[in-house]
């Protein structure tokens, strides 16, 4: 009878650590060989055969089609660069410069990759839609309501996501550093509607 | 009271081990992966546009709205497959997925050097079997081994700006992919 308990015991929990481990690793976007830059992150190797399980797990759970390596890399943001998650009713900049690339785009989802409706019909910029600075940098603002400039809308939703696709560009397997690649700043302005 | 330490030590480690073959496993037993969402919608071996993404309905996650789409649901169970893809104004790309999902091979309009992208997919048994000499004829030929008989070939042409948008289809709409035979 001891026996028979400390075995459903083990089992149980075996199930419970195994199971939920997976879920939490699907879920929190776990892998390997991601590339942090300030507050965006990115896999380029998951654009290539040599793609972790982890990664692959996540493909086969959600359908994306990932952007391959000879293609670009897509860079993912969801918290601002004080840590905070992006909240779709307050103002937040996106601004700066990026790596070298022959073009990129800038794509708000929500968290589960679907575009937000808004009034105005956009959901992201190309690299030659940006107005730019006299430097070239750029100044973006996500906000719900109409600010001039580059101004991409949130349709108000409580959460969202930002992906950075740069195409044709040197960033991959073998950039280790901000240096290498510069991304643009995300900064929150506290202003919420 | 060691014993039940013993035992948990015991679930712990076999937690681990059904944490790691669920990870390996999962990609086998997907129903929703790319593939099996463009199965209704792609005839096989067949160069098909696929809808952009809107705020109601996407055909995958993720789609970068500033590109058109075709896809070429393959099957070399016939022999080997040819693609070619005229180079649209701005920037196009093909990407070769297995059945899997996994980027195999990319390649954008400015690698491929030329006006139209032109790709040779073949199994590696069926590469193994074509005579040297055409390969050697193929030299200027691009050849791509797909790891499994199945996947998909992904053609994007980015249009930089909405309006543009037509044009890039326009130019998606001249992407072919058919038996090499």
């Amino acid at each position: 009878m001891r026996l028979l308990l400390a075995t459903l015991y083990t089992f149980i929990l075996a199930a419970a650590i195994g199971l939920g481990s997976t879920w939490f690793a699907l879920t929190h976007d776990a892998g390997f060989g991601a590339l942090r830059i300030g507050s965006w992150t990115a896999r380029p190797r998951a654009g290539t055969g040599g793609i972790d399980p982890y990664a692959r797990a996540g493909l086969a759970r959600s359908g994306v089609l990932p952007v391959a390596l000879g293609d670009g890399v897509a860079f993912v943001a969801r918290r601002d660069d004080q840590g905070r998650l992006f909240d779709g009713r307050c103002d937040t900049i996106v601004s700066g410069t990026t790596p070298a690339a022959r073009y990129f785009t800038l794509t708000l989802y929500d968290p589960d990759g679907r575009l937000v409706a808004n009034s105005l019909n956009r959901q992201g910029f190309t690299s030659e839609e940006l107005v730019r600075n006299q430097d070239g940098s750029f100044e973006i603002t996500i906000a719900p309501r109409a600010r001039p400039g580059n101004w991409l809308p949130t349709g108000g939703v409580e959460r969202y996501i930002l992906v950075l696709r740069f195409y044709d560009t040197s960033v991959g397997v073998a950039t280790r550093a901000e240096r290498e690649a510069p991304m643009p700043a995300i900064k929150s302005m506290g202003a919420c509607s | 009271m060691t014993r039940w330490l013993l035992w948990t030590l015991a679930g712990l480690l076999l937690g681990g081990i059904v944490h790691l073959s669920t990870i390996l496993v999962l990609p086998r037993t997907a129903t929703q992966d790319a593939y099996a969402r463009l199965e209704p919608l792609t005839p096989v071996n067949t160069m098909t546009p696929i809808p952009g993404p809107t705020p109601a309905k996407a055909v995958l996650p993720f789609m970068d709205p500033a590109f058109a789409v075709a896809v070429c649901r393959y099957d070399l169970a016939n022999g080997p497959m040819k693609l070619t893809a005229p180079v649209s104004q701005a920037y196009t790309s093909v990407t070769f997925y297995n059945r899997r999902g996994i980027a195999y091979y990319g390649i954008n309009d400015r690698a491929a050097g030329r006006r139209t992208i032109e790709l040779d997919l073949m199994t590696t048994p069926q590469h193994d079997a074509m005579p040297e000499e055409a390969d050697v004829t193929a030299a200027d030929r691009l050849i791509i081994e797909s790891p499994t008989t199945t996947g998909l070939i992904v053609v994007r042409a980015l249009s930089p700006e909405p309006a543009l948008m037509p044009m890039a289809q326009a130019a998606l709409a001249g992407a072919r992919c058919r038996s090499a035979q």
